[in-house]
Parts: structure tokens; C-alpha cells; sequence
């Protein structure tokens, strides 16, 4: 990156030459966000400073109603802030190009929410989108991910109305994994699916980290605490609102041993 | 002309009441629990209607703009007003929204109609502006009160897809885009069935009242002609105003969907209780 002072932020990086360090800068970065429920009063997510970066599996858990979802939210920008912002790449993210942050810190809801139509139907309304102009659609490489999720081969063609919690789960995964984000933000994917189907939503996001995993970081919203240890590196938790970051021994390794990369995909 | 005009009297206007109970044994044999909106609402067209009877008598006398233009801002405020109050869902704004919808697109429909189709001069004179006005509202406001509905409806219905397709990168007209279009059609269908079934169905009531007053069938129905027009062209424009005004309303300039702006309407809960 440009701005090679960035990366000092994180205590203890500063012995780390010039290329890791460009590692180190966040691809998302949040500065003192705040959510608050104004008509009733409420504080939802108190001021939090936040940083993901390339390589790091996050996994959040809390209990209901906490702040979970209300922070993942805000984080890919799509409830409104109350006080703090966001950054991406190390830079503010300016409102014609949230579209595009979006598109690369991809935000994954607990309930899927498919159109009307056909799996295959589903999976190509993306690039009717502005942002995916350039994007074509690939049936080859969408029918290698349901492969690899054990779906048969006429699954694209299934109406979505008739697909199972967990069918429709995964397809909703697909969707955004074909696209190639960055950053995958889940909010508890997996909290009312079947074993099999959660075997296949984790086995699907490992796949897609495990293509570039120095550029590629999730945070990942958990009820099963087995499953926050499976799917992530970097242990989070909140309560009543507030984060509580607490880096471990595996996280720390983690970022230690990522592969040096030169430039930075944005 | 007005010696073919058979007049009424209150008599003759007390027979014609009856015909409501018609609608009211309908409701008591089916539980439909209607009685007590049919009696209000019989009661204000009688009111309403003796009323605007007085008030036309008293601005067709007097022929002035300044007596016409108020009477016409009064109108087009109150249609604008009936046009927020339909549905289960509102949003901050709603009332502006849809006065200001409703008077854009009148006015300016009413404008053509009176300046550059029928031409009278003066532009105000009060039997002409009124009636051409009175009915360009009220199909606006039909066309206004059912898009925007539509489009609470869907958007609360489909929440999850805004969200979803929003999250997806979408930007917010792209994500409002299927919600908009749905609402859109829901206002102009009224006057889309109305204009396919005219004159075969239904005599719209200025002809027949052109008519009744003796006018010859082919003028009135060139008038129909021209009102119909007016009207679908103020409908659509209305509609396609109020559901952009509402989608600027719950759609931030950062792309998101501001979900929380819909509320439910508060007088409403009222009144399923009652």
C-alpha cells in the first residue's frame, strides 16, 4: 500500500519489514461504531474499534440479542452507524462505493432470503447487478460447489420455493461465494440447519478460504461454541453489546505464519 | 336544456337511502361487522355532497379567481390528505409526500385540460375548473393511496430479498426496484380497467350526468374522452411520484433500507379493536 505507516497500529508489528506490513493493513477496519435503538433508548452496540485482516478466521459468540448480528451488520454497512466508520483497504468507504464494499465484504444473513424461480435463477440475479457488470455467470464452476456439497446435478434447476431450510442455505452461500469476496461476514448460517447441511456450509466457506487464505478472512456468528472452535482462529464475544477481542495462541500463529504478499487486491 | 332535468326532492333522495340497508342486512347476514362504517359513511355522503352543493352554488356566483383557486387548493389539500390513510403500514412523511404528489400531477394535468384542451376563458371559470379538477383528484388519489400501500406491503413482505439483495451489492434503487414496479402497477390498474371497460360497462358519471342534463351523447362522449385521459395521465404520474417519494424515504443515500421507518399506523390498531 501507499501508506506504509498504517500498519502500526497493531502493537508488536513494528519489527515486521515492509511487505508484511502491507499484509497488516485491515481490509475492514472499524473505528468506534455505534448502534443505538433511539425510539426505545437502547444502546445496541456500544463504541467498538475492530480490525480484520487478511488470513484471520474470526468466530463471534454471545448470547441472544447481545449485539451479534447488530454489529456484523453494521460492519458491512447496511444499518445505519450511529457514531464511528468503517474502512476498507484503509480507507473511508464513500456512498457510491458501498455497493462495491459490499460486494467484497459479503454479508450472509441466517435466514436465506431467495427469489422467486429457480436455483439456477437465484444464483444468477447477482449479475444483474451494476456492480457485477464485468461478472459473468459460471454454471461449471457453481456445479463443482454443490458437487462438493452433495447435491445432485439437476439441483440448479429445482424451484427455490421447494428447497429445504438447509438447501436454501447453502445456495444463498453459493451465491455470494461465486462472486468472491473478500470478506465473508456470517451471521449464524448454520443455526436451524441439519448436521449434513451444516457439514456442507462449513466445508463450503473452508474450500473458499482455503484458495487464497492470506487474502480471505471471515468473522463468523455462533451459538455452538464446537463449531466457533472449527471455524475460527481468532476467538470473539459479545455481551450486552460490548466486544470483547481475546486473541489467542492460535491466532497469533496464524498471523505469524501467513504468506508475505506482494500488492494488495482491492 | 335543464327542461329535460326532472328535479329531486328530499323525498325522492329518502328512497334512494333505503338502498343502503340493502348493504346493511348484507353485513348483518354475514357478520361482516360493516354496519357501523356503512351508517358513517352513508351520513357523510349526504353531508358532504349537500355541502359542496351549497359551497358550487355560492363560487359558480361569484366567479372569481381568487374565490375558485382557494377552493381549489382546499380540494387537492384534502385529496392529498385522504390519499396517506390507506394500509397497515406508514412511514414518517407519508402525508407531505402524498399532498405533494397528488398536487404536482393534478395541477399540472388540470393545466393542459383547461388551458390548452378545452380553452375557456377565463382559464378559472368555476363550472369548467372545479369538476374537471375534482375528478382528476380523485382518481390521483386512488391511484396515489393503492401504490403506496402496495408498496408498504411489499417491502415489509419482502424485507428479507431487500436485505439480501442490498447485502449482495446491490445499490438501493436496484434493491427497491421489484417493490416499485409492483406498486406502481397496483395504482394504475383502477384506471387502467376503468379505460378498458368504458362506455361498454360503465357510464362514468360526468356523461351520465351530461347526458341526464340534455347534452347530445356524441359531445359528452367526446368529453368522457378527454376526462379519461386526464386521468390516467394524473394517476400515473401521481403513483409513480408517491411510491419515488416513498422509496427516497425508507432507502438512505447509503444504500440502505431503512426498514424501521415503517411503522404500523397507529389509529389503526384502533380501530380493528373497535
Amino acid at each position: 500500500m501507499k501508506h506504509p505507516h498504517t500498519s502500526s497500529q497493531r502493537g508488536g508489528g513494528g519489527e515486521t519489514d515492509g511487505v508484511d506490513g502491507a499484509n497488516r493493513v485491515p481490509i475492514v477496519e472499524a473505528h468506534q461504531i455505534a448502534r443505538r435503538d433511539a425510539p426505545r433508548g437502547l444502546t445496541l452496540l456500544q463504541p467498538t474499534d475492530f480490525a480484520l485482516r487478511g488470513g484471520e478466521r474470526a468466530a463471534l459468540t454471545g448470547p441472544s440479542g447481545s449485539g451479534k448480528s447488530v454489529f456484523l451488520r453494521t460492519l458491512a454497512l447496511l444499518d445505519p452507524l450511529d457514531g464511528g466508520a468503517v474502512r476498507w483497504n484503509g480507507h473511508a468507504v464513500a456512498r457510491p462505493d458501498i455497493p462495491n464494499f459490499r460486494r467484497h465484504v459479503a454479508y450472509l444473513r441466517q435466514r436465506p432470503a431467495l427469489l422467486d424461480g429457480t436455483v439456477e435463477d437465484n444464483l444468477r440475479y447477482p449479475y444483474s447487478l451494476a456492480v457485477y457488470r464485468d461478472e459473468h455467470f459460471e454454471a461449471a464452476r457453481v456445479r463443482a460447489y454443490f458437487a462438493a456439497a452433495g447435491r445432485a446435478a439437476d439441483f440448479l434447476a429445482r424451484p427455490a420455493s421447494e428447497l429445504s431450510g438447509g438447501e436454501a442455505q447453502i445456495v444463498a452461500l453459493v451465491r455470494v461465494l461465486q462472486l468472491d469476496p473478500e470478506v465473508l461476514l456470517l451471521d449464524e448460517p448454520t443455526a436451524s440447519l441439519d448436521p449434513d447441511s451444516v457439514r456442507a456450509v462449513e466445508a463450503l466457506v473452508g474450500a473458499w478460504f482455503e484458495c487464497s487464505p492470506a487474502k480471505r478472512a471471515t468473522v463468523w456468528v455462533s451459538h455452538d461454541l464446537a463449531q466457533a472452535a472449527r471455524v475460527g482462529d481468532r476467538r470473539l464475544a459479545m455481551h450486552a453489546g460490548v466486544l470483547q477481542d481475546t486473541p489467542d495462541a492460535a491466532h497469533e500463529a496464524a498471523l505469524a505464519t501467513t504468506t508475505p504478499t506482494t500488492g494488495h487486491a482491492r | 336544456m335543464n327542461s329535460v332535468l326532472q328535479n329531486l326532492s328530499l323525498g325522492d333522495i329518502a328512497i334512494a337511502a333505503l338502498l343502503v340497508f340493502v348493504n346493511g342486512a348484507v353485513s348483518v347476514l354475514l357478520k361482516l361487522d360493516l354496519e357501523r362504517k356503512l351508517a358513517w359513511a352513508a351520513v357523510r355522503t349526504v353531508v358532504q355532497l349537500l355541502a359542496i352543493g351549497y359551497v358550487l352554488g355560492w363560487v359558480f356566483s361569484y366567479d372569481r379567481w381568487y374565490v375558485v383557486l382557494p377552493l381549489m387548493a382546499l380540494m387537492t389539500l384534502i385529496a392529498g390528505i385522504a390519499g396517506s390513510q390507506r394500509g397497515e403500514r406508514t412511514y414518517a412523511g407519508q402525508r407531505v409526500d402524498s399532498i405533494a404528489s397528488i398536487w404536482v400531477s393534478a395541477w399540472l394535468v388540470a393545466a393542459v385540460a383547461l388551458f390548452a384542451v378545452i380553452r375557456i376563458r377565463p382559464w378559472y371559470q368555476p363550472q369548467y375548473a372545479i369538476p374537471i379538477l375534482g375528478m382528476i383528484l380523485g382518481n390521483t388519489l386512488t391511484g396515489v393511496s393503492l401504490g403506496v400501500e402496495r408498496m408498504m406491503q411489499e417491502l415489509t413482505a419482502r424485507r428479507d430479498r431487500v436485505d439480501s439483495a442490498l447485502a449482495l451489492g446491490a445499490t438501493r434503487w436496484e434493491a427497491a426496484q421489484a417493490p416499485a414496479r409492483d406498486a406502481v402497477r397496483a395504482g394504475m390498474i383502477p384506471t387502467l380497467n376503468q379505460m378498458a371497460v368504458v362506455g361498454v360497462v360503465s357510464l362514468p358519471g360526468m356523461m351520465t350526468g351530461q347526458v341526464l342534463a340534455g347534452q347530445s351523447p356524441l359531445q359528452a362522449v367526446r368529453y368522457q374522452i378527454v376526462i379519461m385521459f386526464l386521468i390516467a395521465a394524473s394517476s400515473a404520474l401521481g403513483t409513480v411520484g408517491a411510491v419515488l417519494l416513498a422509496y427516497r424515504r425508507v432507502f438512505s443515500a447509503e444504500h440502505r433500507f431503512l426498514a424501521s421507518r415503517l411503522v404500523e399506523r397507529p389509529n389503526d390498531a384502533k380501530k380493528r379493536v373497535a
